[in-house]
């Protein structure tokens, strides 16, 4: 079963220790360059994305604001096309809904499609608890479920394996979950693709159960939508007696005009292609064809409480597509393990801590994960602004309980900056130590110079150096104020 | 004409030699700057960290200091971001604080957005006879959009050969107290911006804002790499008579 991220260490010091792995650092910018790089040429090609980007807002925004209304309307779309539909405050409750679905059906297996609802909600460890074992079907998750492993991605969730690894999982764990890989694996990704389908051929031609998430619901037809790259969902989706499918309140789209928008903002957003190479769509239930039951259990877990929030709100907006993650200096430097949720990089520094709340050390250490640098803003497909939320957020940490010792330092800072006369002599007092700041510093600024030389304090300050040139004084008014040394300045 | 200098906290205490420069340059080109004394900080660091209030505090000090000015020169390209981007989030709308943001937000620039939009000019007579890499700092480049403006100003100087920083559109790795809070990944950060700039074989990494080039410079520093790093100003500023000093 895989693992989760309960008593996960603060962001920064599980980034630290990311930070020393440098297989793990080697991996994450190969594989994030490349997908980088290909998403911005696919975006650059178009001269109507920013339009399509504003598009993909608005059309989040109305879906948002009318989140009631377009809720009852897939509700009644979904009943009338045949399946069922089901409400669901939290993962708890989710869980209990999918367990009891797939009780009702005297099944104890079922296969699983891609989705981050049910990791999210952690729905693999709520069914083996009642002991129904869910088999991960799309590769990377497969990967990381053979392994023991956690996602490290939102698209990629193996990102941080490479083949060699991926091997050693296959070799030692496909037995103990199926038709095992062959002696003879070798690390070719041809080689390693065959034997993941001979194992997941199996578990296709046996289940009776799926379960799902959805990337989109269509309110007006009660449509879902499940965009994806190998098929293997589609076997979910289609060979099945029963199909549940866990989606996010937020999820929906009006009609099959705003879907257009989302279907060429995603694809060339998340994996740099054009067209999507499986898009999955179905309504209902159809007699003969495909599943003969469906169920849609639909998940707030945070959503409304999210909402209610007039700047935090937009990460609702997101269609996990993780152009944010790729582009991220951060991410690509910690690894998606360090934010201790299924979602990380910028969307995840933004998504968890409202989801679940900024009382752990954890999560109230996401909002910090970030230089602020709005790279993530810039390539968002539905413009979610991450740096406007990340400071809206920690606003939110730093009024909340701890951070006593950085709350008085900033108001003391704040105090001495609000006053020039004051402002100047704590200048006039640095300069007068100038000579006594260490190479290397104690306490928390250590975290500076571990690795970086102080800026050295000049002498004087600008405006003491303008006051001066301004009353006329100063042989050398015009020019450098001290004839301080080169480094002087700080460099 | 008649330009005020917001000279930022910074570099009032830490990095008085751009000021310094940015006085010479524009005194060399004619026009006349004033520096309101009453000047203190932009409220950045305690908006980024999370301390609204404080933020709004300066804020206020700011735009009561400005508000009669034509034009407002911030030679750094994160405080004149703070301004013009985040001054409309910290003010409540219809406040009166948020009337006086609209009105002046728009008149702060960077030193780049003044030579090239309101002075007209990309060549200040300036010479620098070196190599020097350009690092497009996130502020700059994603809240200004300066676009190509620093380089524009870089190709006109006499002697200066401007080579390309291999991903340079990345961030160094500063953010404020983010290079505290996440040493250890603002370090690596650093790491591999310092190796790009040692990689280019430039003399200079040159910057518009004092607040990233500490950090890139501290971290070329203790490498003993071998590369300096100069505000724009500095390079902008130094003439044959007077030269920047390396």
């Amino acid at each position: 079963m895989s693992a989760t991220f309960v008593g996960m260490p603060a962001f920064p010091a599980a980034a630290r220790a990311a930070t020393g792995d440098a297989q793990l650092r080697h991996n994450l910018r190969k594989a994030t360059h490349t997908i980088r790089d290909r998403r911005r040429a696919v975006v650059e090609e178009l001269d109507d994305w920013p339009r399509l980007r504003a598009a993909g807002r608005a059309v989040k925004d109305r879906v948002l604001r009318h989140l009631d209304h377009y809720l009852e309307r897939l509700e009644e779309a979904v009943t009338a096309a045949g399946g069922r539909v089901h409400w669901a405050a939290d993962a708890a409750e989710a869980n209990a809904i999918v367990t009891g679905l797939v009780r009702a059906t005297g099944e104890r297996e079922v296969v699983k499609v891609k989705s981050m609802a049910t990791q999210e909600i952690e729905l693999n460890e709520a069914l083996a608890a009642a002991g129904i074992t869910a088999y991960e079907t799309d590769l990377a998750e497969l990967i990381v479920q053979l392994g023991d492993d956690r996602p490290s991605h939102i698209l990629v969730p193996a990102i941080h394996r490479n083949r060699a690894e991926i091997r050693e999982i296959f070799r030692r764990t496909m037995s103990e979950w199926g038709v095992p890989a062959p002696d003879d694996l070798t690390d070719d990704p041809a080689a390693l693709a065959e034997a993941a389908r001979r194992h997941l051929r199996e578990k296709f031609l046996s289940a009776k159960v799926a379960v799902s998430g959805a990337n989109f619901a269509v309110a007006e037809t009660g449509s879902l939508v499940v965009l994806e790259s190998e098929g293997n969902g589609r076997m979910c989706l289609t060979l099945p007696r029963t199909l549940i499918s866990v989606v996010g309140i937020e999820k929906i789209v009006p009609t099959w005009a705003d879907l257009e928008v989302f279907l060429q903002l995603l694809p060339r957003s998340s994996t740099g292609e054009r067209m999507n190479p499986y898009t999955s769509v179905w309504s209902g239930v159809i007699p003969g064809d495909g599943p003969q039951e469906f169920h849609l259990v639909l998940l707030d877990n945070g959503r409304s409480a999210t909402l209610a929030d007039t700047v935090g709100r937009q990460a609702l907006r997101c269609i996990r597509c993780s152009a944010c993650l790729n582009i991220c200096p951060v991410y690509e430097r910690a690894g998606g393990h360090a934010y201790g949720s299924v979602y990380p990089g910028p969307i995840g520094a933004i998504l968890t801590p409202q989801l679940r709340g900024t009382t752990t050390e954890l999560d109230a250490s996401l909002p910090y994960a970030s230089s602020l640098c709005g790279a993530c803003y810039e390539v968002c497909p539905v413009a979610i602004d991450i740096p406007e939320v990340l400071v809206h957020l920690r606003e939110r940490v730093a009024s909340g309980g701890g951070h006593t010792a950085e709350r008085a330092a900033m108001a003391a800072a704040g105090w001495v900056l609000n006053d020039d006369r004051r402002l100047g002599l704590a200048q006039r007092a640095a300069g007068r130590m100038r000579g006594l700041v260490p190479r290397r510093l104690p306490g928390p600024g250590a975290a500076w110079t571990d690795t970086r030389d102080v800026p050295a304090i000049p002498a004087e300050s600008f405006r003491d150096w303008w006051a001066t040139r301004e009353r006329g004084g100063g042989p050398d008014a015009r020019g450098p104020a001290d004839g301080r040394g080169r480094t002087e300045g700080g460099r | 004409m008649r330009i005020a200098l917001f000279i930022t906290c910074v570099n009032d205490t830490l990095f008085p030699r751009t000021g310094q420069a940015v006085v010479r340059l524009l005194e060399r080109l004619g026009h006349e700057v004033v520096f309101p004394a009453a000047q203190t900080c932009c409220g950045q660091m305690h908006y980024n960290t999370g301390y609204r209030r404080e933020a709004q505090r300066l804020a206020v000090r700011f735009v009561r200091t400005f508000a009669d000015c034509d034009v407002v020169l911030a030679p750094s390209g994160s405080c004149a971001g703070m301004v013009r981007d985040n001054y409309p989030r910290l003010a409540d709308p219809g406040s009166r604080l948020h009337e006086a943001v609209s009105a002046l937000a728009p008149r702060v620039v960077d030193l780049s957005e003044l030579l090239v939009d309101v002075l007209e000019v990309t060549d200040v007579g300036a010479y620098f006879p070196h190599r020097v890499t350009y690092h497009p700092t996130c502020h700059g480049l994603r809240l200004l959009r300066l676009g190509d403006r620093p380089q524009r100003l870089l190709r006109e100087v006499r002697g200066l050969e401007l080579v390309e920083l291999a991903g340079a559109e990345e961030c160094c790795g500063f953010g404020g107290t983010f290079a505290v809070k996440n040493a250890a990944v603002s370090a690596a950060m650093a790491a591999d911006k310092a190796r790009h700039a040692a990689d280019t074989g430039a003399e200079v990494l040159c910057a518009v804002d004092n607040s990233c080039l500490m950090h890139i410079g501290g971290t070329l520093d203790r490498q003993r790499a071998g590369v300096r790093v100069l505000h724009l100003a500095e390079i902008l500023a130094s003439t044959e008579e007077e030269p920047a000093s390396l």
